[in-house]
């Protein structure tokens, strides 16, 4: 498409004269030439210059003829149907609240706010699935069926070796190769250009090590136990075999990730089989005893209490504890214990924690062995 | 200057209206041959071709439907007292995130259906991900030259899957918020810098005050950036390497046989495009998915009976399920059992995918390059192989839905917690053998109707009174009646209708809309025709070698007669 014209001003001089490597296609073929190709050969030139070759093309059929009509008639009726769903779809969309029923939807309120969001959906969805069937029946019925082979190419050797040249001759011309000194400073300033950009996310790291808080909960000698709505226990609120979620009297207490307690009244015979791990006879009251909700697989609360086996399942990996055992796991892939809360009574009846858990709550870590 | 204007109309200048713009941009932008060669580019027309472009689809609808909700969700861990349209919730002090999702839910016109549509293509982004890593797996195209593609689409299923946890932890509920408890317990079980990874993350102690906004910019920005460019360059250099084929008649590794990008792969694919757009917005509308509204507000004490992640976490949350529970202690120093489960296998699981190309190159010596897709029943090791790594993960899958499988089956729950320890030790060695069994005898069956042709279930009772089967073999045959044609690589036609063993049927649904006679007609002259054009005739077909091969000249030549035409 050379639209060169000497006659230009500005444009004299050799510098508009196409240079010894302009070339290609248009030296091949002139305007002339092209202009008397039709179409279809144009087309077939062209691909043949991008490795292409059109191998076999299976005609539609005849305009015209009774299977076009069937045709064409099927792929309007799709396109057709999407314009009718998208339409219908700004109907209901906009008119809701407008002249249709309101689209705000509460409990208890009319079939069409409960309808509204499947009938958007639905209508969304079937327009686009309608253009999209109109597209492929498009393709299959109305374009002709063209098979082509497109050659592939490996790499070239010529391309290889001449970039290879010039790269290498760059870097024979900086001459980095031969000052040693000057390339290792490049190294070096490398490096430290390296960390001086990846430095500033040092402010993202925290030291987990400062006043050991992983090993530490809210809990503290004389808190009350507050329920989730912040009411005192008393020993006798509970009937034996139940299990209420506790937290401690603190702000944020019944927030606080790790400070969930399962107050437990144990019945009799559980009682009978209670098995007390050393250095904790004394943590339970009577009857009653409190362990750490959060799961030490895991972290997430073990809710599930079934008071016959005297097991606590965990919901989210199936660890299973035994109460009547130091809340030792059972079952699944819980290694330590449920942390236990010593608890007694204070002046008023109340239920109150004698100190914090006596090991790290939650889910095992590195050094949990290490720190107190 | 001004006076001086483009010459009038020259041989080949354009005339249109169309052909004059084109012409204009051309003159400046210089894009006729690019242009030309994109659309001549050649795609191949097989259906598994298409499963990649389902996940790109679906990552289209994600990005603009993703946007739409940016506009109305608050990433902040701010507590506030509820005060919606939606009643059971008023009252209840919850974070900013969740009460701006719920005011998504409830509030904005259309908002529910923008969320959902989002959340099931997500899930559609994942799992056609998937399909499409198993299509390239089984037929070997991640051979050379494209272990690198390999390796970027393994990265950008591990990222679409960070992503989607990172999206749907975004509303702070209780089933996201025990999601994300969980894998503040992964971070804190790493040897050695776990509790440092942990504090990190969290910016203290879980859950923290930031966590939300972190992972709101990892997931709107930061990871959508990196998919984004990682999708360009896995599109680039697949358009660079050119695509793969299955071995058919015509078909080289030198060449891809099928159809120019326009008109028809184009219309095709804008086609599937609408279709997979279509399908998320009829889902986001008619399956409700996520109702958030019905779990509540997270609390670190609460949790619900039976949670379970998005499908494509379930398997690291079955490793953490079944894993033992065995924590190793040394020196006073503890590795948890969750590590194992949760990142260990994982880690296995992905590293193992993404080191896969190297290994079998290394292990076969092959290194040439290939553009030819091989069938999984012809290496028989890699099908077996991969067979042994799905069931290994569709045991972890279903572990990690084992309480529900056990609720609703009656079954003891710890019952399933061993037939996921037992099933993921014992299943796959015996899905391995299996598999290798049954590639073996697919391509003996291949081999034998090449040797002796296609079962015709024509029995013929010889002079001597034995009975055989006629056979129609699928080429030419030797002395011995036993069919020349190699085995190519390709599908091999079982039964006589893929030869032309039955006529098309005369199309019309109320009433026929051709003349049968003239139907008769065609099929009689391409038969006829079929020796003189049979080069291209091979090529439009579905790349069966031995589609020309048609029961012409009867069955072997031992047996001594043409088998019976089924149409007679």
């Amino acid at each position: 498409m050379s639209t060169t014209d000497h006659s230009r001003p500005g444009s004299a001089g050799g510098a508009d004269e196409p240079g010894q490597l302009h070339g290609g296609p248009d030296d091949d073929y002139s305007p002339e030439q092209l202009a008397a190709m039709d179409r279809t050969e144009l087309d077939r030139l062209g691909a043949r210059y991008d490795g292409v070759e059109v191998l076999h093309v299976e005609p539609v059929a005849p305009p015209g003829s009774p299977l076009d009509k069937r045709n064409t008639r099927q792929v309007t009726l799709w396109f057709a149907l999407a314009a009718l769903f998208a339409v219908a779809f700004v109907v209901v969309y906009a008119g809701s609240g407008w002249f249709l029923p309101s689209w705000m939807w509460s409990t208890g309120s009319s079939t069409w706010s409960a309808l509204y969001t499947p009938m958007l959906g639905a209508l969304f969805g079937l327009s686009m699935i309608s253009i999209g069937i109109g597209l492929v029946l498009y393709v299959k019925k109305l374009l002709p069926h063209e098979t082509a082979v497109q050659d592939k190419h490996d790499g070239s050797h010529f391309d290889r070796v001449t970039t290879g040249a010039t790269l290498m001759g760059g870097l024979d011309a900086s001459g980095l190769p031969r000052r040693k000194l000057l390339a290792g400073t490049l190294g070096l300033l490398g490096l430290a250009f390296g960390a001086m950009v990846i430095a500033p996310l040092g402010g993202f790291i925290k030291n987990p090590n400062k006043g050991n808080p992983l090993g530490t909960t809210p809990w503290a000698d004389g808190l009350r136990l507050l329920r989730d709505d912040g009411t005192p226990v008393r020993p006798g609120d509970q009937v034996a075999g139940s299990l209420a979620t506790v937290f401690p009297a603190v702000p944020g207490g019944n927030k606080a990730y790790d400070a969930a307690v399962m107050l437990i009244r144990l019945r009799p015979e559980q009682v009978a089989a209670l098995v007390i791990p050393p250095g904790q006879e004394d943590f339970g009251y009577g009857d009653y005893v409190a362990y750490s909700k959060i799961c030490t697989h895991a972290g997430c609360p073990v809710s599930l209490y079934e008071q016959e086996t005297s097991r606590i399942l965990c919901p989210c990996h199936q660890s299973q504890f035994d109460v009547t055992d130091g809340a030792k796991p059972v079952f699944g892939p819980a290694t330590r214990p449920l942390p236990q809360l010593p608890i007694t009574v204070d002046d008023e009846g109340y239920f109150i924690a004698r100190g914090d858990f006596p090991e790290p709550v939650g889910p095992s870590y590195w050094n949990i062995g290490r720190v107190s | 200057m001004a006076t001086n204007t483009v010459p009038g109309p020259r041989v080949g200048q354009p005339t249109s209206l169309a052909g004059k713009a084109a012409f204009e941009v051309d003159d400046r932008l210089i894009v006729a041959g690019p242009v030309r060669r994109t659309l001549n580019k050649v795609f191949p027309d097989h259906w598994s071709f298409l499963l990649g472009e389902i996940a790109l689809y679906s990552f289209i609808v994600l990005l603009l439907s993703g946007t739409y909700l940016t506009f109305f969700y608050d990433a902040s861990m701010k507590e506030v007292v509820y005060d919606g349209t939606y009643a059971p919730l008023r009252g209840i002090e919850m974070s900013a995130a969740y009460e701006s999702t719920l005011n998504i839910s409830f509030d904005v016109r259309g908002g529910l259906l923008m969320r959902q549509m989002h959340h099931w293509a997500a899930l559609l982004f994942v799992a056609s991900i998937v399909v499409h890593l198993l299509r390239i797996f089984f037929t070997g195209a991640f051979r050379r030259p494209r272990e690198t593609n390999w390796f970027i689409g393994i990265t950008l299923l591990v990222l679409a899957m960070l992503e989607g946890f990172a999206g749907y932890t975004l509303p702070d509920d209780l089933l996201s918020g025990g999601g994300l408890r969980i894998f503040s317990a992964v971070f804190l079980s790493i040897p050695v810098i776990g509790t440092w990874v942990y504090f990190t993350v969290f910016g203290g102690d879980f859950p923290g005050e930031v966590i939300i906004g972190r992972l709101y910019i990892l997931h709107v920005l930061i990871i959508p950036a990196i998919l984004l460019a990682l999708i360009a360059l896995h599109l680039l250099i697949l358009v660079k390497q050119k695509h793969t084929q299955f071995p058919g008649a015509g078909r080289t590794e030198h060449n891809v046989v099928g159809n120019r990008l326009f008109p028809t792969f184009a219309a095709k694919a804008t086609g599937l495009l609408f279709i997979v757009f279509g399908l998320c917005a009829g889902l986001g509308g008619l399956v409700q998915i996520n109702p958030i509204w019905l779990l509540g507000p997270y609390n670190p004490a609460q949790v619900t009976a039976g949670s379970q992640p998005d499908w494509y976490i379930g398997f690291v949350d079955g490793g953490a399920r079944i894993f033992p529970p065995w924590e190793i202690v040394l020196w006073g120093y503890h590795i948890p059992p969750v590590f194992w489960g949760a990142l260990g296998l994982p880690g296995l699981m992905f590293g193992a995918l993404a080191i896969y190309p190297v290994l079998e190159r290394v292990l076969t010596k092959d290194t040439a390059s290939h553009h030819l897709l091989q069938r999984p029943r012809d290496v028989p090791v890699r099908t077996s192989l991969g067979a042994m790594a799905i069931t290994a993960y569709v045991v972890l899958w279903i572990s990690g839905g084992n309480d529900l499988i056990a609720d609703k089956f009656d079954l003891s729950l710890n019952a399933m917690i061993w037939f996921g320890r037992i099933g993921f030790l014992l299943l796959p060695p015996i899905a391995y053998w299996a598999t290798y069994r049954i590639c073996i005898g697919l391509e003996r069956h291949d081999r034998e109707v090449l040797e002796h042709g296609i079962e015709t279930g024509v029995i013929r009772r010889l002079p001597s009174g034995e009975f055989i089967e006629v056979h129609q073999p699928l080429g030419p045959v030797d002395a011995h009646g036993h069919g020349e044609l190699a085995y190519g690589g390709a599908s091999v036609p079982k039964k006589m209708n893929q030869v032309g063993g039955a006529r098309r049927a005369i199309r019309g649904f109320f009433t026929p809309i051709e003349e049968p006679a003239e139907v008769q007609r065609q099929a009689e002259v391409e038969a006829r025709g079929l020796e003189s054009e049979q080069a291209s005739r091979e090529l439009t077909g579905s790349g069966r070698p031995s589609e020309g091969g048609r029961p012409s000249e009867g069955g072997r030549p031992s047996e001594g007669g043409r088998p019976q035409d089924p149409r007679d």
